[in-house]
């Protein structure tokens, strides 16, 4: 068990440029591999010799768990109310691709009160929906909904679970895998199925967007991932289509520990930013927050949501709900509007998917530009009241 | 108040870049640095003992070098702080990890709370947090903004959600992982220089903490990382030319014939 260099080792060095954790070194003409390695296996898969071998014991599966046994693709749909999170349109979309491939059924888990109407899930590709009502899955409570989604998952075993990597699925998830025992990838913006054993192939980004990692879980069940938002396209509605419904009748008890005392909605410009189909995003070379409020204005204009870099949310132009980033939120909408944004890779990680991106920055040199589809050098107290008059007289406001 | 924060030691978090001709991470130094969400989960523990007494302990999974980030923590107020380093733990994911973290809680004296960052760096993931209060059988809140009190052994905070935040209250002891917002981490004194310099960090092996050999390491662990490379970023961008009223109304024409607005 552990990491090997093998005789094939030409000493060319690759290996030691990919290590992040500088865990790998060239002496004497060969790799050597240093005591804390953590066994990523950046080196392995950057070696062109097939010189590193990474060894590993097949996982035991818990307690007689039978593979075989497990079967079907879900998505968990994430309810407000009656509404319906983007991400698991989005979701089901994908999870029917991976379903065909694995010649199985998509099921859409729904928890809530009862009210939430599930027909629609059936037009975005489910097969099946599993409903679990209860007065006490209203509220979103995250320990009553992991409760409830382990009791669904041991009952009816699928051999796949995704959800959206929301803070609601970044903290059910975690803990419904912890108490199966089984493997969570986080925040994947990449499903596959690998031809050879039928398993899930999870991409996700590390390192703050500069490393992508391919995660599979061979020995254990159900294969778990939460979804980045707005990475995968909404399916396309198909009206006629119908499927089963299981109304589930949860056994277990279901209690929370948790306390929901308030929930308090913080938005400057109503719409949330993970929704918005246009966004207008500033930073600091807006110079103030007076300057700030040409994006302000911007985004109102074009019905869009306000986005914000690390650095303006730092100087407390706008609030940190709009920070978008690795520390932020990730966000892919239809167009971006990048105004005195540098561009730092960070900015980059939660944006960079956009459809469109439009940057305007007064120097040529900005990193925002490698990613933009449309550039603007200029300055933003300049180019902002064009632009907002210029759109202004296109939708014959002026 | 007994408190124990989580903490990881990361590569230095702006050294990573790409080399445009290899297509490979570069790092300008090997320097390693403290997770930078758990230097904000020391500081709200050193802040807490401040305002209600007790103690505060960092524990960490790493390689021997790790005690380094454990001494940065002793110089910003920490009491003291255990390393849990074995070869066995090499290729943990979360759920090894979360079991490991568990184990060594375990075996450290009663505690009423957990403070973990709200992701790592470098893994990217946070889901230990949530996993090891699933092995500890007590509540986790995670995206915690701010503490508003604890009183008659409950805690009142502040959880950032997508549209604004959340005001939960649970018992402790509990898990909480934090997020920046929460508050601005000090810089150590002299004094906590000083007891760092001074500072043995005790060391435990998988024995030591009693943990299953099957489930840390690579056998406890049911994740596989299989791929790994560098993401790629392609364009055709379009810079404007001409003066400002020009470029601006080449861009709505653009964005018109594109139907985008
Ligand atoms: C661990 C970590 C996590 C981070 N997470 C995030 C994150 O989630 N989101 C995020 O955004 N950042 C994040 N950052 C910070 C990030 O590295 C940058 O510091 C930040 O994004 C910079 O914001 P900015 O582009 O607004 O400011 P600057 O980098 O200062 O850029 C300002 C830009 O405006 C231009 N400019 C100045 N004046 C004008 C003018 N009059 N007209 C036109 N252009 C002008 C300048 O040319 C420059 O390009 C993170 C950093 C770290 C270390
Ligand atoms: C490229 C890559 C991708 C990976 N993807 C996955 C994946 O999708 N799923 C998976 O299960 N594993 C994954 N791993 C493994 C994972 O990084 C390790 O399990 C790691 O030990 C902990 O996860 P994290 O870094 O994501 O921590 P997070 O869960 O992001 O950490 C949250 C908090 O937990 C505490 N904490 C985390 N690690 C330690 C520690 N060692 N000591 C003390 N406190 C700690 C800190 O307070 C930290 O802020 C991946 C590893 C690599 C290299
Ligand atoms: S990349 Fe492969 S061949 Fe090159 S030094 Fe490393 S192990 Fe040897
Ligand atoms: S497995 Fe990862 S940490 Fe170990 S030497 Fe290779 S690249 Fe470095």
């Amino acid at each position: 068990m552990g990491i090997k260099i093998t005789k094939k080792c030409i000493g060319c060095g690759v290996c030691v440029d990919v290590c992040p954790y500088s865990a790998i070194m060239i002496i004497e003409g060969m790799a050597v591999v240093e005591g804390h390695c953590t066994l990523c296996g950046a080196c392995a898969e950057a070696c062109l010799e097939q010189a590193i071998i990474i060894d590993r014991p097949a996982v035991k599966p818990v307690a007689e768990q039978d593979k075989d046994q497990w079967r079907g693709v879900w998505v968990f749909v994430e309810t407000h109310g009656t509404d319906t999170s983007p991400v698991s349109y989005e979701l089901l979309g994908e999870g029917r691709k991976l379903a065909d491939r694995l010649k199985t059924d998509l099921s859409a888990i729904v928890l809530g009160d009862g009210s939430y109407k599930t027909d629609d899930l059936f037009a975005r590709g489910a097969d099946k929906v599993y409903s679990a009502a209860h007065p006490y899955l209203a509220d979103l409570d995250t320990e009553i909904c992991s409760l409830a989604l382990l009791e669904c998952i041991n009952r009816y075993k699928p051999e796949i679970v995704l959800a959206g990597a929301t803070s609601f699925g970044r903290t059910v998830m975690p803990k419904v895998a912890a108490t199966l025992e089984t493997g969570l990838t986080a925040d994947c913006t990449g499903l596959d199925i690998d031809k050879e054993k039928g398993l899930l192939l999870q991409t996700r980004p590390t390192f703050g967007g500069n490393l992508m990692a391919t995660i599979v879980c061979p020995d254990r069940r159900p294969q778990m991932a939460t979804v980045r938002p707005h990475v995968f396209k909404q399916p396309e509605i198909n009206g006629s289509s119908q499927g089963e419904k299981i109304d589930v009748q949860l056994a277990g008890n279901l209690t929370s520990r948790i306390s929901l005392l308030d929930r308090v909605v913080e938005l400057v410009a109503g719409e949330k930013l993970e929704d918005a189909d246009i966004i207008v995003a500033g930073g600091r070379g807006l110079g103030s927050t007076e300057g700030f409020e040409h994006v302000k204005e911007l985004a109102r204009l074009l019905k869009g949501a306000v986005g914000a870099s690390r650095a303006v949310v730092d100087e407390g132009w706008v609030p940190y709900s709009h920070q978008v980033g690795q520390t932020g939120k990730t966000v892919c909408p239809k167009l971006y509007i990048a105004c005195g944004i540098s561009g730092a890779i960070q900015h980059l990680a939660g944006m960079q998917t956009s459809d469109r991106i439009v940057a305007i920055n007064r120097d040529p040199d900005a990193p925002i530009f490698d990613v933009a589809d449309y550039g603007i050098v200029g300055d933003v107290k300049e180019v902002l009241p064009l632009l907002i008059s210029s759109l202004k007289k296109e939708f014959g406001q002026a | 108040m007994d408190i124990i924060v989580c903490i990881k030691q990361v590569p230095g978090s702006t050294d990573i870049k790409i080399d445009p001709a290899t297509n490979t991470l570069i790092r300008d130094s090997a320097d390693a640095v403290i997770n930078p969400f758990d230097a904000h989960a020391v500081e709200a523990g050193v802040a807490l003992k401040e305002q209600y007494g007790g103690s505060v302990k960092v524990l960490s999974m790493g390689p021997p070098q790790a005690s380094e980030a454990i001494k940065q923590a002793i110089s910003v107020g920490v009491d003291e702080g255990f390393l849990i380093s074995d070869k066995e733990f090499a290729g943990a994911d979360t759920l090894a990890t979360s079991y490991t973290l568990s184990a060594a809680v375990r075996k450290m004296a009663s505690y009423d709370l957990i403070i973990c960052g709200k992701q790592t760096l470098d893994g990217d993931t946070g889901q230990v947090g949530p996993e090891m209060a699933n092995h500890l059988g007590i509540p986790c809140t995670t995206f915690i903004r701010k503490i508003v009190e604890v009183k008659d052994g409950f805690m009142k905070a502040e959880r950032l959600i997508e549209e604004g935040y959340e005001i939960v209250e649970f018992p402790l002891p509990a898990v909480i992982s934090v997020v920046k917002e929460l508050n601005e981490p000090r810089m150590p004194s002299i004094r906590g220089l000083m007891a760092a310099k001074k500072a043995e960090v005790p060391v435990w092996t998988a024995q030591d903490i009693e943990a299953d050999k099957e489930r840390i390491g690579l056998s406890g662990s049911p994740t596989w990382v299989v791929k790994t490379f560098t993401p790629v970023r392609e364009k055709n961008n379009v810079i404007f030319e001409g003066e400002p009223e020009k470029q601006v109304s080449d861009l709505v024409a653009r964005l018109r014939d594109e139907g985008i607005v």
